[in-house]
């Protein structure tokens, strides 16, 4: 029987959380242990006897009987969930409890409620995502250390610190009550694991599809309570859609980037754009614009063009203008500057690039210098465009981004050399914050 | 054709992320399929759990496990056919639990 890649990673996240639920989130810890410990039959048992046909009830039964016994054998000495209180100290309702906070609906608003939790006030943004995907994705701190290029002391710093201060909340956030003064972390650190996957900086791509897909797995849970889906969530949602069927055309074979505009459409997601456009719909409600519902149309304007040379930039520019209102960047800017080029030409671009409120702040930013460049290429400028593109290859903060300016480059060196498309993305954020945040 | 157990000794329970348990997991899987494949597996034999009791000497003073270090702990074992020890030895080098520092010991049956 051949099994999903990542079975044990999911199921350490639904596991956790619920185990979480019936023991208290004090003893959170103990829930890994016992997932752990099932998760470790699970190797001993299968590797010899093969994998079961329903290989997650199976381990849901191994955790289950585990956490029984825990339950039985400590509960004199320990707390568990408070609110849970005596109906854990009887056998009559001990297993009939537990099998109901086992069932697949209060898996998910146990998942819900982790989320919900890790995304406490208290901790950074770098510290909620790491935590999220600790906790609920079944990453080790190794392997989001390896994610977000950051060292292992760091990442362990920041899960030791949040699971402290979600031991101190006490009882995980309760999902029947108002929570919608926590929603818009929890939006927000999806959008920086998304982002992370999407722009980041691991030289892996099959790590960075990984956090992708994490998010898009996570934002799924939000999606599901219906206090959760809020417009905001629905356009989050639609542009992690929108945005992630463009993987396959991002990188070639090497695992080089290709800019957005040189991309080979063909090789678009299309259910995965059907998908982002059907949520884009779902978000256009309510009253509120935020800058999820904004990026997401961007991204369903490059999806429906055809070609490159068909993208609507009158569109995107007026996208562009209403995220400086709601959001204004110099990143925001570049990216709306470049827009601009498309639109009215390498001049006018390069005269918008030149006036960019704030721009020291793009200092460090490579994709500053490569748009100069292009755009000086694209007007005929050579000489101006290698000293840019070597600027920015002086930036590059990883070896994906330095071999794709090492390329132009070596390209803006030829005889007649060609701009090609500007690498921008439809979005506010900065490739790297999120481990910069602390 | 001779018989030869397969003694596995080791720790599975290191401390590993569920992806790096469930890889494990899946090189096990890969590792008895060849096994069946090649039609030398004669009993498939059993996992052990960890725990257990030791019973000793005259006085048959009862113990609790474990017995060993981890490292010696047998967790396993299967019963391999083959012509020659060597055969049953080469099949025992894509034994997974060496790859996390453990052993597997071969040991001829006795058929009487």
């Amino acid at each position: 029987m051949d099994i999903d890649d990542h079975l044990f990673r999911r199921e350490a996240g639904r596991l956790v959380s619920a185990l979480t639920r019936i023991f208290g989130v004090h003893n959170l810890a103990l829930a890994e242990d016992v997932v752990q410990d099932a998760f470790c039959r699970a190797l001993e048992v299968w590797g010899m006897r093969g994998v079961p046909d329903n290989p997650s009830a199976w381990l849901m039964t191994t955790a289950r009987n585990r956490a029984l016994d825990v339950l039985r054998r400590q509960r004199t000495a320990k707390t568990f969930a408070p609110e849970l209180g005596r109906l854990l100290d009887s056998e009559w309702t001990l297993a009939p409890l537990v099998d109901e906070i086992l069932g697949a609906d209060a898996i998910k608003d146990s998942m819900l409620r982790m989320m919900l939790s890790c995304c406490h006030p208290r901790l950074s943004e770098a510290a909620q995502v790491a935590l999220m995907l600790n906790i609920l994705c079944g990453f080790s701190i190794d392997e989001i250390a390896a994610a977000f290029t950051s060292t292992h002391a760091a990442v362990e710093k920041r899960i030791v610190r949040g699971k402290k201060v979600l031991a101190e909340s006490k009882h995980l956030l309760d999902t029947s009550g108002d929570f919608s003064d926590r929603l818009p972390a929890v939006q927000r650190a999806l959008y920086l694991l998304f982002n992370e996957g999407y722009h980041g900086a691991s030289p892996k791509v099959s790590v960075r599809l990984e956090l992708c897909n994490e998010a898009i797995h996570l934002i799924a849970v939000l999606l599901q309570h219906p206090r959760a889906r809020t417009p905001a969530t629905y356009a989050l949602a639609a542009l992690m859609a929108l945005t992630a069927a463009r993987l396959p055309a991002r990188t070639d074979s090497s695992g080089n980037l290709i800019a957005l505009l040189d991309q080979d459409r063909a090789l678009w997601d299309r259910a995965r754009l059907a998908e982002g456009m059907r949520l884009l719909e779902l978000s256009a409600c309510g009253s509120e614009l935020t800058a999820y519902h904004i990026e997401a149309a961007m991204a369903s304007v490059h999806a429906m063009a055809r070609r490159a040379q068909d993208t609507d930039w009158s569109h995107i520019i007026s996208l562009y203008d209403a995220l400086m209102r709601i959001n204004p960047s110099p990143i925001v800017a570049l990216n709306r500057a470049i827009a601009v080029a498309q639109r009215e030409g390498a001049e006018r671009g390069l005269a918008e690039l030149e006036t960019i409120a704030d721009r020291h702040r793009l200092a460090a930013y490579p994709f500053y210098p490569a748009a100069l460049a292009e755009l000086e290429l694209r007007r005929g400028n050579p000489e101006r465009a290698r000293a840019h593109f070597q600027d920015a290859l002086k930036r590059a903060r990883n070896a994906m981004e330095q071999r794709f300016f090492e390329q132009r480059l070596a390209a803006s060196a030829l005889p007649g050399a060609q701009s090609s498309a500007v690498q921008f993305w439809e979005s506010s954020f900065e490739p790297g914050r999120v481990d910069d945040s602390e | 054709m001779s018989e030869f157990l397969f003694l596995f000794r080791g720790s599975t329970r290191l401390t590993r992320s569920p992806e790096e348990t469930q890889k494990s997991m899946q090189k096990w899987v890969a590792w008895f399929k060849e096994l069946n494949e090649k039609h030398v597996v004669k009993d498939p034999g059993n996992p052990l759990d960890a725990s257990g009791k030791v019973v000793r000497g005259r006085a048959k003073d009862v113990h609790d496990g474990p017995f060993a270090e981890a490292k010696d702990l047998v967790n396993g074992y299967v019963v391999i056919e083959t012509a020659t020890i060597d055969a049953a030895v080469a099949l025992s080098k894509g034994c997974p639990i060496l790859d996390d520092g453990g052993s597997v010991e071969v040991r001829p049956l006795l058929k009487l």
